[in-house]
């Protein structure tokens, strides 16, 4: 089933609900009485959560034994990337209305900007290689390389939540956890790997072709 | 006296089963705040309108804005008692019992007493003042509230002269407030004396003409229009005359970022973020935020001679 064309379609059609569920209420004028802080908490939220499902991929895949989850990561996160542009565009223009030297200063300036701006100009590069072009120009390694950037991205979107709440840090801290989770199983990983003999080493089982070596 | 303080060994008990009641339900309801379930499960509430008040006269204390409807001030709250989101009191607050209610004044004074709900709303002429209000985080509301100057109230009770402050505590009831968060509770907050006898400072009993619902303060709260919002302590059981500065809950939470006095102050920022604009609910751009939010020319003489860049 995961490796039917329909189920792409479905993940696709899923990941736009929240949108338009956003549409659909502002249609009905639900937004509550601050619209515009209620768009950015919505975009800022589904960031995150995007963000935890692409770190969750690669997890699942080798606990699950699911190696065709890999199919829905590209997708997964160019969505965490789009949910992050819709939330960047609330804070520049209902927010700022353009004023890039006023955007600069605030990012200089307000450590929560500093870490937000951080953790969605990390993704930029993500987003643009994200291509199987780019993929084979930069070759498996690179590539793979490159696209850690979206663990310091997560990390720095979680702070920038932290830094943003008055007191009440649960959902913060919820990400946190689930950040914190999934950057620690890849570091487990790594370690297991590193204490291994290159002889354990050349047992790890290739991946299926056609995907990218995906061993983080 | 019908709301009991309980005892103190009772509630030393009380409190561990409370946060570990509160660690389950915080657990179990993580996949569904992950997703934000709650907000999609939950029709935006509708506002219970309250008991319209009898005999209230125009005040000369009034602003001549645009006011907010009472759908936006009764839907958008801070009010930790019943959530940290903005739309929780609305729902959580629903069933909370202000009836009977008592409210004790008492500390340095010559007649410290209680006073029923009734008494206080009997105690002075009701008045409609429209006073802009501006929350710390940078939002603002134009609300027509109703009651009458808090010194009225202390004069009541005739506070002696070694009473320089005012001190104020909100009801606390973890059994009807269980989405209480973020802050130690119950809530306090406190007034330097000559900034609570000040005609500005507005022991508040309604709005828009009728009594005040749950989520806003119900059935009394302190309105101070010159200084941030969370100044304006909700829901008042107990004012005591105090000779020393009293804790202030958002001060104790915080103490970089919220100061005793708490003035609106567009040249002194938040730590985190600027105090210099603010966003009128139900406006598109930003406005700029006016000293002691542009009631300086009543207020500015209390604070003469003071450094408000410490004394935030």
């Amino acid at each position: 089933m995961l490796k039917q064309r329909w189920t792409k379609v479905l993940v696709f059609v899923a990941s736009l609900v929240p949108v338009l569920w956003a549409c659909w209420r502002a249609w009905n004028q639900d937004l509550t009485a601050n619209p515009i802080e209620y768009i950015t908490r919505f975009t800022g939220d589904w960031t995150l959560r995007f963000i935890v499902f692409t770190l969750a991929v690669t997890p699942l895949r080798k606990l699950l034994g699911l190696p065709d989850l890999i199919r829905y990561r590209r997708m997964i996160g160019l969505f965490a990337f789009f949910y992050g542009t819709l939330h960047f565009t609330t804070y520049i223009w209902l927010d700022k209305f353009f004023d890039l030297a006023d955007m600069w200063k605030d990012v200089a300036k307000r450590p929560f900007i500093t870490a937000g701006f951080t953790a969605f100009v990390l993704m930029i590069p993500l987003a643009v290689t994200s291509t199987t072009g780019w993929i084979r120009r930069m070759g498996g390694k690179r590539w793979q390389a490159l696209h850690r950037l979206v663990y310091f991205s997560g990390i720095a979107g979680v702070v920038h939540y932290y830094w943003l709440v008055k007191s009440d840090i649960r959902l913060p801290a919820m990400y946190g956890g689930f950040v914190g989770v999934l950057l620690l199983y890849r570091v487990t990983v790594w370690a297991v790997k590193r204490r291994a003999t290159p002889a354990s080493r050349a047992r790890i089982p290739a991946v299926s072709p056609g995907t990218v070596r995906d061993n983080t | 006296m019908l709301i009991k303080k309980p005892a103190d060994i009772l509630y030393s008990e009380i409190t561990p089963r409370d946060l570990y009641l509160n660690r389950r339900k915080f657990l179990a309801g993580v996949p569904a705040a992950f997703l934000g379930a709650r907000e999609l499960l939950s029709p935006s509430s509708r506002a219970i309108a309250g008991t319209k008040l009898p005999n209230v006269q125009k005040s000369k204390y009034t602003v001549d804005e645009k006011q907010n409807s009472y759908q936006d001030v009764s839907t958008y709250n801070n009010f930790y008692e019943f959530g940290t989101n903005k739309d929780e009191p609305a729902q959580y607050a629903k069933n909370f019992k202000t009836s009977p209610w008592t409210v004790s004044v008492e500390g340095l004074c010559a007649k410290p007493r209680k006073f029923t709900m009734e008494e206080i709303l009997a105690l002075a002429p009701l008045e409609e003042r429209v006073y802009r209000h501006r929350c710390v985080e940078a939002w603002s509301i134009v609300v027509p509230w109703v009651g009458y100057s808090l010194s009225a109230l202390l004069a009541q009770v005739e506070p002696t002269s070694k009473a320089t402050y005012v001190a104020f505590e909100t009801f606390f009831d973890r059994k009807q407030m269980p989405h209480a968060a973020g802050l130690q509770f119950p809530y306090v907050e406190g007034l330097r004396i000559d900034e609570a006898m000040h005609p500005l400072a507005l022991l508040c009993t309604g709005m828009f003409g009728e009594t005040l619902p749950p989520q806003d303060g119900a059935p009394v709260r302190l309105i101070l229009p010159w200084k941030y919002g969370f100044k304006g302590i909700k829901s008042i059981v107990k004012i005591k005359l105090v000779s020393s500065q009293p804790p202030t809950s958002w001060n104790l939470t915080n103490p970089p970022e919220y100061g005793f006095y708490s003035n609106v102050n567009p040249h002194v920022d938040h730590p985190r973020w600027s105090q210099a604009s603010e966003r009128r609910l139900g406006e598109f751009r930003k406005r700029p935020t006016l000293m002691f939010n542009g009631y300086g020319e009543q207020v500015a003489s209390l604070y003469d001679k003071m450094d408000l860049k410490k004394n935030y």
